[in-house]
């Protein structure tokens, strides 16, 4: 572990003068598993960006470990809604690796083996903006776990996905984060913050507002918003 | 009436013995088209990617600038071509005036704006729907563009058939710059120009037939490209 931890101070997003996220104060310790949840519009998507470098900071400051530029080699995402290339699944996938310099031949060798990895042997040759809803959530998995990210960010990653799908991915990123890397994952699904989360952010209304270890964040919730949130009450 | 038909049945005569002037026409309207095609190719996809991918100043000028030489009436720039290249023009010592590289010039005036503005817009789209992916994947400037570029290569192709349709049917730029010489700077359309001027109508027919062939064979391929491209979302 290198690039972490990552350490974010009053990390605030403006977009055309409203606030989306912020001001937060984060630290991302270098090893586990972090969820982050909450409602519709509480910004984790937005959270993530901004971890990731996708959001401009309007405020405040983010830090990895390293410089930017290495922190950002060895990151990955998985966006909400998959973005497809207009390619072939297997030439998806190793894009990435081609972009680093590998040649091709190796890169697709190791496109194809991931694919298998992640159920997508199948359609190795078809046209990845034609595969299903959740295909495509799996090849955005694939492609960002070739670079073997030392962080890796999913937002929503099982939203498409059907129970045994859902439960594959999960047995993956279990074993990801066995191998000792870093996940922050946003979820809606409850039961699967349970399962996986080592530690929880809850998202309310561009901030914190609760955050900890995960077992007594489910056992024990401070507040009274995320008590009802966790009882599957809506929290407004 | 009688005289089409005449012109019609001896036109494909010329056409079916390969006749060797109609052919040596043929094949340099083809030579300077494809060339020009290239060249413009080359000039405006780039430009059409780079102006879709990179915020600088004064872009939407530029966008605005290429819209308008979209317009360029081929007249004026051969009137423009003509200028430079001859003898007291800046250019004018290469000696380029009324020779097959002058309509080239000329040609690749008229049809890299459309070619630019084309790929401008093919690539903005898929600029907007790749953005996140390509940034997130740490990609440089030139990655994005040639990533881009390739998977729009279809759409790409297109804009290069139009410039293609375009040049072909060209005639206003091209005589003022080639001068219409026998053997040496006579195109489809200058040479029609000529034979129906003098009567030669079964010569101008034709020409005129091989011209409609070509642009009937390219709208085809435009229309199939299109077709598949709308079919699949690739
Ligand atoms: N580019 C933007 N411009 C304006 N508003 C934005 C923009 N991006 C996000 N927002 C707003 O910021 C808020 C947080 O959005 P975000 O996508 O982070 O929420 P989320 O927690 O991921 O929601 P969901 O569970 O629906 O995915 C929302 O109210 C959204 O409308
Ligand atoms: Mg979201």
């Amino acid at each position: 572990m290198v690039i972490l931890p990552l350490k974010m101070v009053g990390a605030t997003a403006y977009v055309r003068g409203k606030r989306l996220v912020g001001p937060v104060d984060l630290t991302l310790a270098p090893e586990g598993f972090t969820i982050v949840i909450g409602p519709n519009g509480a910004g984790k998507t937005t959270l993530l960006r901004l971890m990731h470098g996708l959001q401009r900071l309007s405020g405040g400051s983010i830090d990895w470990a390293v410089s930017l530029t290495e922190a950002r080699r060895k990151q990955a995402y998985v966006f909400q809604s998959p973005i497809m290339m207009r390619r072939r699944v297997v030439d998806c996938i190793a894009y990435p690796l081609l972009l680093r310099g590998e040649n091709k031949k190796s890169a697709r060798a190791k496109a194809k083996t991931y694919a298998e990895r992640y159920g997508l042997g199948h359609v190795l040759q078809n046209w990845a903006p034609d595969l299903s809803g959740g295909e495509k959530q799996k090849l955005s998995l694939a492609r960002a776990l070739i670079t073997e990210p030392e962080i890796l960010f999913l937002d929503e990653p099982c939203a498409n996905l059907d129970g045994r799908a859902t439960r594959e991915i999960e047995a993956i990123l279990q074993k990801v984060q066995d191998e000792g890397n870093r996940i922050v994952m946003s979820t809606h699904d409850l039961g699967q913050a349970r399962r996986l989360a080592k530690d929880v952010i809850f998202m309310l209304n561009g901030k914190i507002h609760e955050s900890g270890e995960a077992e007594e964040f489910f056992s024990a919730p401070q507040t009274l918003e995320a008590q009802a949130f966790t009882n599957g009450e809506i929290v407004e | 009436m009688n005289e089409i038909t005449q012109g019609f049945w001896d036109a494909w005569a010329l056409i079916l013995f390969f006749d060797p002037d109609l052919y040596e026409i043929i094949f340099l309207s083809l030579r300077v088209t494809v060339t020009a095609v290239v060249i413009a190719s080359l000039i405006g996809l780039p430009i059409g990617a780079l102006l879709a991918v990179n915020r600088f100043r004064h872009r939407r000028f530029v966008i605005a600038l290429l819209n308008a030489l979209m317009g360029l009436p081929p007249v004026v720039v051969g009137l423009f071509v003509y200028m430079l290249l001859s003898r007291a023009g800046p250019l004018g010592g290469f000696g380029l005036l009324f020779s097959p590289s002058a309509m080239i010039i000329a040609q690749v005036i008229i049809i890299t704006p459309l070619i630019a503005s084309i790929s401008h817009q093919t690539v903005r789209d898929l600029w907007a729907n790749y953005h996140d992916l390509l940034i997130s994947l740490n990609t440089t400037r030139a990655q994005r563009i040639s990533a881009l570029l390739w998977d729009s290569r279809r759409a790409l192709l297109t804009a290069t058939l139009a410039g293609f349709g375009r040049a072909i049917g060209e005639v206003g730029a091209i005589i003022i710059v080639g001068g219409n010489i026998d053997h040496a700077t006579r195109v489809l359309t200058t040479a029609i120009a000529l034979e129906t001027g003098k009567g030669n109508f079964a010569f101008a027919m034709g020409l005129g037939m091989v011209l409609i062939m070509l642009a009937i064979i390219v709208n085809l391929l435009i229309h199939n490209l299109t077709k598949t491209e709308q079919a699949s979302t690739w």
